[in-house]
């Protein structure tokens, strides 16, 4: 799994430091990206294995970018485990409904992200 | 003051409290009884002292024994119990045996009352926090910043303490986060529960410029005495108003209190509390008695002193979108202090129908279900301009039904808000209730 490529996009800066450097030690490539606007543009500029999508950003919902993805077929299948610090059931169930592959509310362990994208990198390897 | 002089004194208060939830008017008892409705008043404000045969007659006609109206204690917690009874749905038969009960075991029948009132209170602050979580934006973002700042310290702080050898560049940057994000989080935390505590009782918490405006009506029972004078001035009433803590909710008032005036004048305080008496609260009967529309009978009828009033009312006023734009409540019927009101309230059926009165008794769910008359009608704001669409604003005054045994005839259900509503199979439901999730 060296070298799959992570994209995090998530407005909190040290959040995404941490991510970053959790993901990096374990040898995969991560860039960010901290605004919903131009977030979708931002995924097909770096074309990432991953993503992990905050909810709640400037600009633009996680969710309503989640759904512009799923509407592109290139990206109907790539990973997206999605970040929140909403954990009702509704909002899961919207999450769900847009097309996400895991859903983790704040706040979250290095442990439980970092086995989340194993996790999902193992499927989507898988033939 | 002995304990029974304590007890005789208060009869006439408890003669008003069971009048009032009967629903009678004081003029209607007094006639019943046999005497004046000032001698009735004298009482009921404890001025004359009762006993003997016009107590039994007064007990009589409140249908309650007149042991209740001179031991106020037994009364109420009588009454307590029964509600507690009823809300748990019980259908035993000792439940009419209550003041049997009451009075063979006082001390287990007032933990008994105490835990109910506890539920109900609970029951309160749990709706209104539930109310406040799901609609009020200044909270879900503060709680998303807390949230948020929690995590990254979370994650920062396990990768300084599982990660054996780090660089020190790195390192010495996860400190300087960790310190960033702590005081991030103790300022935020502070913030929220300066933003919470505004209120000590959550009931009337604070943050909108309306709710500041809500709980200045309320501190005045909805009456100002000043502008019933024909050189009342509103701005100075709300002047120095303590629960008015912005300009916005100033003006508002301010806008709220001229209108008060202004009814005042075409409305004077004498004749229409002589023509209240006489009618009750019938708003068309009033309209006519004083050849004015509807809304300001409405208006009126929620500024006049308590004590005018022959029983208990509340007001509810929407604009064409549904925002509340005041609400004077009446005891079991819940208004909802942010986000929409169920859509099934006749303010909003007369919406639909302009200009039209619209008359519903309805029924709102909840732990004790009360019966309403409400009386809607939606009217122009102002003077509408040629080929402009009109301003409206839909009225609603609550009345408590008087419960006389006789049928009810159609009683339509209705809610307060989806959130805080048990009725699972309605049409109108817009989002599940917290009450279907175990509470």
């Amino acid at each position: 799994m060296t070298g799959r490529h992570v994209l995090l996009i998530e407005d909190e800066p040290n959040i995404i430091e941490a991510i970053r450097f959790i993901l990096t030690r374990e040898g995969w490539k991560v860039d960010s990206h901290a605004h919903g606007t131009g977030a979708v543009e931002m995924v097909q500029k770096t074309d990432p294995d991953l993503l992990i999508l905050d909810v709640m950003l400037p600009g633009r919902s996680g969710m309503e970018i989640l759904r512009d993805l799923r509407a592109l077929p290139e990206y109907e299948n790539l990973p997206v485990l999605m970040l929140t610090a909403r954990g009702q059931m509704r909002d899961r169930d919207m999450a769900e409904r847009a097309g996400v592959s895991r859903f983790m509310t704040k706040p979250f362990s290095n442990t439980e992200v970092l086995a989340a994208v194993r996790d999902l990198l193992a499927q989507a390897s898988r033939p | 003051m002995s304990p029974a002089m304590t007890r005789d004194t208060l009869t006439g208060s408890r003669i008003r409290e069971r009048r009032l939830m009967a629903g009678l008017r004081q003029a209607d008892l007094a006639r019943d009884a046999g005497i004046s409705a000032s001698y009735l008043n004298l009482i009921e404000h404890n001025r004359r002292r009762i006993g003997g045969k016009l107590l039994v007659t007064i007990a009589t006609i409140l249908g309650v024994e007149p042991a209740m109206l001179t031991e106020g204690a037994t009364a109420t917690l009588v009454a307590t119990l029964r509600a507690a009874a009823a809300d748990a749905g019980t259908d035993a038969a000792e439940i009419a045996r209550t003041e049997e009960f009451a009075r063979r075991f006082p001390g287990w029948a007032e933990v008994l009352a105490a835990a109910h009132r506890r539920l109900a209170s609970l029951e309160r602050v749990i709706e209104t926090l539930s109310d406040r979580l799901t609609h009020d934006p200044q909270l879900a973002a503060s709680l998303h910043e807390l949230l948020s700042t929690a995590a990254a310290i979370r994650s920062t702080a396990s990768i300084l303490a599982e990660t054996g050898e780090i660089d020190a560049e790195w390192r010495d940057r996860f400190h300087r986060n960790l310190n960033q994000d702590s005081r991030r989080l103790a300022e935020s935390s502070k913030a929220l529960v300066t933003y919470l505590d505004e209120s000590p009782d959550a009931g009337t918490a604070r943050g909108t410029p309306q709710e500041d405006v809500d709980a200045f009506l309320g501190a005045h029972e909805y009456h100002f005495p000043e502008l019933e004078q024909a050189d009342a001035d509103p701005a100075r009433s709300t002047q120095d108003a303590s629960e008015l803590t912005t300009d916005a909710a100033r003006q508002i008032a301010a806008a709220m209190l001229q209108r008060i005036a202004d009814d005042a004048r075409a409305l004077p305080l004498a004749p229409f509390r002589a023509a209240l008496a006489r009618h009750g609260p019938d708003p068309v009967a009033l309209a006519q008695d004083f050849s004015c529309e509807l809304p300001m009978v409405f208006r009126r009828l929620a500024a006049m002193p308590p004590e005018a009033l022959p029983g208990q009312l509340g007001l509810v006023i929407c604009d064409a979108a549904g925002s509340i734009l005041f609400r004077r409540p009446v005891a079991g019927f819940a208004l909802p202090r942010f986000g929409a009101c169920c859509p099934l309230w006749t303010l909003f059926s007369a919406l639909c129908r302009p200009l039209l009165p619209i008359r519903r008794r309805v029924e709102q769910a909840g732990r004790a279900p009360s019966r309403f008359d409400c009386l809607a009608i939606a009217w122009p704001e102002g003077v509408t301009d040629f080929d402009a669409d009109p301003l409206l604003r839909s009225y609603m005054l609550i009345l408590p039904v008087r419960e006389t045994g006789e049928p009810l005839g159609d009683v339509k259900q209705v809610g307060s808000s989806c959130r805080i509503c048990p009725r699972t199979d309605c049409r109108a439901r817009r989002e599940p209730s917290i009450l279907g999730e175990g509470f």
